[in-house]
């Protein structure tokens, strides 16, 4: 029996490789397995080679997997393009329709299954999805009830004729595909799961989840991928609590309604893309400078411009930090992890409100929409922090205003909404005095702007930084953020058994940075590993300009569009630490790859 | 209830003498004293540019924005409170040039707020160059030769954009100014009120004497229809735009937040946020 195994579909874009991963792995994740999804697919609707892979664990495992056990083919294309990641004995099924072939020099052994011929013959072509999904169930020698289950829960709501039909699919692929491969492979025979309910979701899903938890009852958006899923996840479920979506008209509009609602006295968010949170940049000044609360999602994906629209990337770091003009107190987490997505987020709105200031999520696309295996989320870790929201408002004498920037030691002012009585203030971009009033006095410049920036001298972020330090003096220490703390840990393991010493740290507070926190493991470390799917070393630069160790430090970094891969990082990390063995440090600084 | 002099603050406008605009801060305190609200029910949302200073000299709650963004600011604090009554507000480049985009969704939108621009076909505050509302050939800095484009015509725009009211009156008639802004704030909807607000120091075209000469008021007209879209379009495109009063209304259409499914009839602002376990329960449900 083994204890992980991974599973990938392709198929033309369109033609049902997402409803067959979903169905598979909702089954899958009702026996209680650990799940990690990963989504190749292009910038168009229909059409062009597109594949989910997950990796199916009976332990935690949250990293892509480097080769592949089971490819399900719906064309000819999806087996030439990935059988070369099967492992040896690795199975292909494949539609009969367009006579498979094993690419020459593989060891694949192949089932060509009449995928579409059964799906027609039950009625519609559509239901291709099913057979194939039964098909791989079938080889896995798991119970077909927890399956029918899952495919009840699918078209229940189509009625009965449509739920049978279904699971009638379901049987013809399993059935066929044993009759070719003479009963479920042995070889694919997975350790039982350990039964514990688990949540699978995508990173966007959780965020939308932790914003109603949070209270958020309206969100502004303009569509972009891959941060539309938060925005749709919210237009089905916020009505359900009194609010709402508004698709607006660009991001501009997006980030400047939500403020107003904000200012209201909502919670609200909005989420976008690189290109958006570009466009939102003048308006966070705003946020910043009028001290109203907000949050952003920035959902990274590959840049600049339109850049790689559907891959990976981790390269808004710069922007998310620097980019508004003057400056302003502003927060920036990332979140590393679906449980994350969905704390941070409530996180986020607390931190907003208690410091009043703009608040950006980061997640990367990988985490974003990798769908994966999460633990059970917490009712009770839901707390609600206004802050200095407040209806005690003293009575106030004609013509003054109430004291909305009123200086105070932590830099924090009373706030109070609009509609409450004797709340009145001005509110503006301009440079302001206590109540809002325009002044361009330098003694009031340099108060105000004393008063805003040092909101964020003492602010408290759950855990801005996560450690995993095994050593007191590392071989290796890799930092990360985002989406690559599962693969760096399986990158460690490997290492390990070759004798290396690594920690691991993942950096979830970007701004401002948690040097303090950070520094006593950098300084134990012989060598720093920052790995980032950047081609600058945005992390990295972060960290030498607020902690150092800039002599010791190397850049890992990975601009292809896709994330890391565990053996492609071991491999890379095993290098680094080689060269470091052999002393060859070239003019001091170290340079893995690309050091800018 | 609240005297038009409870919206006064002691605040002075930094408005040149004689600028339009003052009459636009006047007519928008009496509107609001007559119409019945108390200062803290009122929030004036402005832009950048001269106009834009307009919500810090009004005793009410005031947001003075970004440039050209005053209206999705102001459809958001609607969203979050529709109890408030939300005025944006802002100039002819705030509105028609940088901010078009959200003029034209914020009318189609019909969020229920009201919009007053005060166009004065000029940037004022950058000290005198072209907008899109300035005359061709009209000499600006930007066009020291005059202006090659041709003039926005932002009403005959809304009524095609599906707007649901649409005004326009001029600063010298601070009657009528008063009474179409009570119109737009009672109307259930999106309204736009254009403002011929002349700009006495970088416009010497359209000034007051120019605009009561070529001034057309629909208030003279008794047969005017203002429930007819293509009398009202005829009437804009008979005039080239010079035309006052209440020129389009429409009492069917319900306003955004009426049509959203399942918001909330009390402000969401007094909305306790949390939400229950078995709320949680539910939503977590689908994810197993």
């Amino acid at each position: 029996m083994i204890s992980q195994l991974s599973w990938k579909i392709g198929g033309q874009q369109g033609e049902g490789v997402e409803s067959t991963d979903r169905i598979f792995s909702t089954a899958l994740n009702r026996l209680g397995y650990y799940l990690y999804g990963y989504r190749h697919f292009s910038s168009r609707i229909k059409g062009g080679h597109t594949n989910n892979k997950i990796r199916i664990s009976t332990k935690p495992a949250r990293a892509i997997s480097d080769d592949l056990d089971i490819l399900v083919a719906f064309d000819q294309e999806s087996i030439d393009l990935n059988a070369h990641e099967l492992c040896k004995d690795g199975v292909i099924v494949a539609d009969a329709k367009f006579n498979p072939a094993v690419p020459e020099g593989s060891s694949a052994v192949l089932f060509a299954v009449p995928i579409t011929a059964i799906a027609e013959e039950l009625g519609t072509s559509l239901m291709k999805n099913m057979v194939a999904s039964g098909a791989s169930w079938a080889l896995l020698g798991l119970p077909l009830e927890v399956f029918n289950k899952a495919v009840e829960e699918e078209f229940g709501r189509k009625g009965k004729a449509i739920v049978d039909k279904n699971i009638e699919a379901v049987r013809r692929g399993a059935e066929y595909v044993l009759e070719l491969a003479g009963g479920p492979l042995e070889r694919f025979k997975l350790e039982p799961a350990d039964g514990k309910q688990k949540l699978f979701m995508i990173g966007n899903d959780a965020i939308g989840l932790g914003a109603i938890a949070a209270g958020c009852r309206i969100m502004s958006a303009y569509p972009i991928t891959p941060a539309s899923e938060i925005m749709e996840y919210l237009i089905k479920k916020l009505p359900k609590f009194g609010g709402t979506v508004i698709q607006t008209e660009d991001e501009i509009a997006a980030i400047t309604m939500a403020i107003g609602a904000n200012y209201a006295g909502v919670r609200t968010m909005t989420a976008s893309a690189g290109p958006g949170l570009s466009l939102m940049m003048e308006a966070i000044g705003l946020a910043g400078m009028t001290e109203t609360p907000v949050v952003i999602v920035d959902t990274q994906r590959g840049g600049p411009s339109t850049g790689l629209p559907t891959k990976q990337e981790q390269s808004d770091i710069n922007a998310l930090i620097y980019g508004t003009h003057g400056e302003i107190p502003k927060i920036v987490l990332a979140p590393s992890s679906i449980e994350e997505c969905f704390y941070d987020t409530i996180q986020a709105f607390n931190l907003a409100e208690k410091y009043q200031v703009p608040v950006i999520l980061a997640t990367d696309l990988q985490l974003s929409l990798g769908k994966q295996s999460c633990e059970l989320l917490d009712y009770s870790q839901i707390t609600i922090d206004r802050g200095a929201l407040t209806d005690e408002i003293p009575e106030r004498e004609d013509g003054s205003l109430f004291k909305r920037y009123a200086e105070t030691p932590s830099g924090i002012s009373p706030r109070v909404i609009p509609g409450q009585k004797n709340g009145i203030h001005h509110v503006t971009g301009v440079e302001h005095d206590e109540a809002g009033r325009p002044s361009e006095s330098p003694a009031n410049r340099n108060k105000m702007m004393d008063k805003r920036l040092r909101k964020l001298d003492r602010i408290k972020v759950d855990h801005p930084i996560h450690v995993q330090a095994p050593y007191k003096e590392p071989d290796l220490l890799i930092i990360g953020m985002g989406s690559t703390g599962g693969t760096i840990d399986q990158a460690r393991r490997s290492l390990e058994a070759d004798g290396i010493k690594t920690n691991h740290i993942t950096v979830r507070l970007l701004h401002p940075f948690p040097a303090k926190e950070i520094q006593p493991y950098l300084e134990q470390a012989k060598q720093i590993v920052v790995l980032e799917n950047n081609a600058t070393g945005q992390l990295a630069n972060l960290i030498k300009l607020n902690v150092g160790y800039r002599d010791k430090m190397v850049n890992m970094l990975k601009y292809d569009g896709t994330p890391f891969l565990p053996a492609e990082l071991y491999a890379r990390c095993l290098k680094v630490y080689e060269e470091q063995e052999s002393a060859q440090k070239p003019n001091g600084e170290l340079v893995e790859h690309g050091n800018f | 209830m609240a005297t038009f002099k409870e919206f006064r603050n002691n605040v002075k406008p930094n408005w040149c003498p004689g600028c339009g605009d003052f009459s636009v801060q006047a007519a928008i305190q009496r509107a609001a004293a007559n119409v019945g609200l108390e200062p803290e029910q009122l929030a004036v949302i402005s832009g950048i540019g001269c106009s834009g200073r307009i919500s810090g000299y009004i005793n009410a709650y005031g947001l003075h924005g970004i440039h050209g963004r005053a209206l999705p600011i102001a459809q958001g604090v609607k969203l979050a409170n529709r109890d408030l009554t939300v005025i944006a507000s802002g100039g002819d480049g705030d509105g028609f040039a940088i901010g078009m985009g959200h003029t034209i969704h914020a009318i189609r939108r019909n969020i229920n707020i009201t919009y007053i621009v005060m166009d004065n076909q000029i940037y004022g505050l950058t000290k005198g160059q072209t907008s899109p509302r300035s005359s061709e050939g009209f000499k600006t800095k930007s066009t020291p030769e005059g202006s090659i484009e041709s003039a926005l015509s932002p009403l005959e725009l809304a009524l095609s954009s599906g707007a649901t009211f649409v005004a326009q009156s001029f600063s010298s008639d601070l009657k009528q100014l008063t009474a179409l802004i009570e119109e737009g704030i009672r109307h259930e909807g999106f309204s736009l009120i254009n403002v011929f607000s002349p700009c006495v120091t970088f416009n010497k075209v359209n000034t007051y004497d120019w605009f009561k000469e070529n001034i057309t008021n629909l208030d003279t007209i008794p047969d005017y229809d203002p429930s007819n879209r293509i009398q009202a379009m005829t009437k804009l495109m008979e005039t080239g735009g010079l035309l006052t009063g209440l020129i389009y209304q429409n009492k069917e259409r319900k306003s955004y937040e009426d049509l959203v499914p399942g918001f909330r009839k009390e402000p969401l602002s007094g909305q306790n946020p949390e939400i229950t376990a078995e709320q949680f329960d539910q939503l977590v449900a689908e994810f197993k």
